[in-house]
């Protein structure tokens, strides 16, 4: 007899306080000593998190009407532009937009963070004025409490594994993946890797369109399937995709994060992003997904990508486990490279187990996605051709 | 007692046997940290010396008849620990592995007694938490 628990039972448990639940890394253990099918009578929900760089967030705004109204044309925020071409005072602020007066030390991710923690930003726009909205100009200055809605809008977050990072070039190079020193000087990676959240659902059957997550310290959703969502990448005999495949969309209400778990950042000569705190929780619904919660480190693969070749398609040195990655150093062709991480790992932990806690306390139940993400799909790239072809 | 200074060579200096002197004559411990000399045009040496208060005064005053210039190098490097969210970005530069990962914890810890304040970890910060002090 296989056993199957559905999401009312689960939820029923967390109401009741009776549902158990540990973290992605504490299941490891659990189902090691008991196996799968004991593990699951036992275990209802695990908790999986990532805290990491993640380029593309966003926040949308909606500021509210002046007397007499404009319909805002050209927004920016603290000299940071904010894309208005949508409805009268709505914008959207990208994480990586740079600021106008300060460049790449402050970027939409900093305004961002100073919305979450509460200051004032300052609030510029135009327009050319029309008979229904005649203001021209307005600046002012807003917080995140003066304003109607501030949520966050995430496109691509929560990626299902990434490549990890080499330099073969002579010189020193500064990329998204932090700085890469010459001649193979180091690596660096970016996954929670046992803990992060695709990898312990590699097959999308709990984590779909609908589901409730952690984000940036508040509730959030998975909104949609995130951009470049591939999830027909080559995987392992585990399900596991072996390279980044699939994505999230993500959203969440800014007004109730925490800049603890979400954070602007700056890289080095590439410029801002956003470091975003994402949990979600598992529902141990049969033995299968519980194998899948279980899988460990040396059991996840990923590339190590030269990134000193600035193309689309880049050399690959071989697969690499996040085992061998989280030992310090990882040996390429009989040279010993040191690794470092670039999302945080502790934080992950703090959200995988602040999630727990949630669950524990009967304040956050398991969602059954409303639409599961797509299983199939095929990147598309982009061509320059002109307009006869 | 233990400090780290920062010698710098004028033209003349370059070829002198300096450390030697150091170890021989003042009885102390040396270890160079950085070195850049080019002979006949100038030099830097930062060096960690380990020995007696008296000693290394003495030590100091040599250096200074000799003609170089000393620098008590106090130049410290400072990372806002409530501010880090280890995410190990610094760790990539810090060749001298006095930022390190607690293999447990997985929190950044920094060994100031390693750190040779070469600053690389202040831009590679994506935080913007670590500085260079004087």
């Amino acid at each position: 007899m296989t056993v199957k628990k559905s999401y009312e039972e689960i939820n029923q448990r967390i109401k009741e306080g009776k549902a158990v639940v540990v973290t992605a890394e504490e299941v490891i253990e659990i189902v090691k000593e008991k196996g799968v099918k004991e593990a699951v009578k036992s275990v209802d929900v695990v908790t999986t998190a990532t805290f990491g760089p993640m380029c593309s967030t966003g926040a949308f705004l909606n500021f509210g009407h002046s007397d007499p109204p404009i319909r805002m044309s050209k927004v920016s925020l603290n000299h940071v532009p904010a894309y208005a071409g949508i409805a009268a005072v709505d914008a959207y602020i990208g994480a990586t937009e740079l600021s106008e007066d300060k460049g790449m030390e402050y970027g939409g991710a900093h305004v961002i963070q100073d919305l979450i923690d509460g200051k004032k930003v300052h609030l510029k726009a135009s327009s050319y004025g029309t008979d229904c909205y005649p203001r021209m100009d307005i600046e002012t200055y807003i917080t995140k409490d003066s304003i109607n809605q501030a949520y966050l809008y995430n496109p691509r977050n929560a990626y299902q594994n990434y490549g990890a990072a080499v330099n073969t070039s002579d010189r020193v190079i500064y990329t998204y993946m932090g700085v890469l020193q010459p001649r193979s000087g180091n690596i660096t990676y970016c996954s929670a890797g046992e803990l992060s959240p695709l990898l312990n659902d590699p097959y999308y059957r709990t984590i779909g369109i609908g589901t409730r997550i952690f984000l940036g310290g508040a509730v959030g959703h998975v909104a949609w399937e995130g951009t470049q969502h591939n999830p027909g990448k080559e995987r392992g005999s585990n399900g596991v995709p072996m390279s980044n495949a699939g994505t999230l969309a993500v959203a969440g209400d800014l007004k109730d994060m925490n800049s603890k778990y979400i954070r602007a950042a700056v890289f080095e000569k590439y410029g801002a992003t956003m470091y975003v705190g994402i949990g979600i929780p598992i529902p141990i619904i049969d033995e299968d997904m519980m194998e899948h919660v279980s899988v460990q480190n040396k059991d996840i693969y990923t590339d190590v990508i030269d990134y000193s070749v600035p193309k689309r398609n880049k050399p690959t040195f071989g697969k690499v486990s996040y085992q061998q990655l989280r030992s310090g150093f990882v040996e390429i062709d009989g040279k010993k490279i040191r690794t470092s991480p670039l999302s945080s790992l502790a934080k992950a932990r703090e959200i995988a187990d602040l999630l727990k806690e949630w669950i524990n306390e009967g304040k956050f139940f398991v969602e059954r996605p409303v639409q599961p993400l797509p299983s199939t799909a095929k990147p598309r790239s982009l061509e320059v051709i002109g307009k006869e072809e | 007692m233990k400090t780290k200074i920062l010698l710098s060579f004028p033209k003349h200096l370059t070829g002198q046997p300096i450390t030697y002197r150091l170890i021989k004559d003042f009885d102390l411990q040396i270890n160079i940290l950085r070195a850049s000399i080019d002979y006949n045009v100038e030099g830097k040496l930062l060096l960690e010396i380990i020995g007696s208060e008296e000693m290394i005064d003495q030590a100091m005053q040599f250096l200074r008849d000799q003609g170089l210039r000393v620098e008590l190098y106090e130049k410290r490097v400072i990372r806002n620990d409530d501010e880090c969210i280890h995410c190990g970005a610094c760790t990539a530069v810090c060749s001298a592995e006095a930022l390190h990962f607690n293999p447990d914890t997985w929190k950044l810890e920094f060994d100031t007694e390693k750190c040779l304040v070469c600053g690389l970890c202040v831009t590679a910060c994506p935080l913007r938490i670590i500085e260079v002090t004087l």
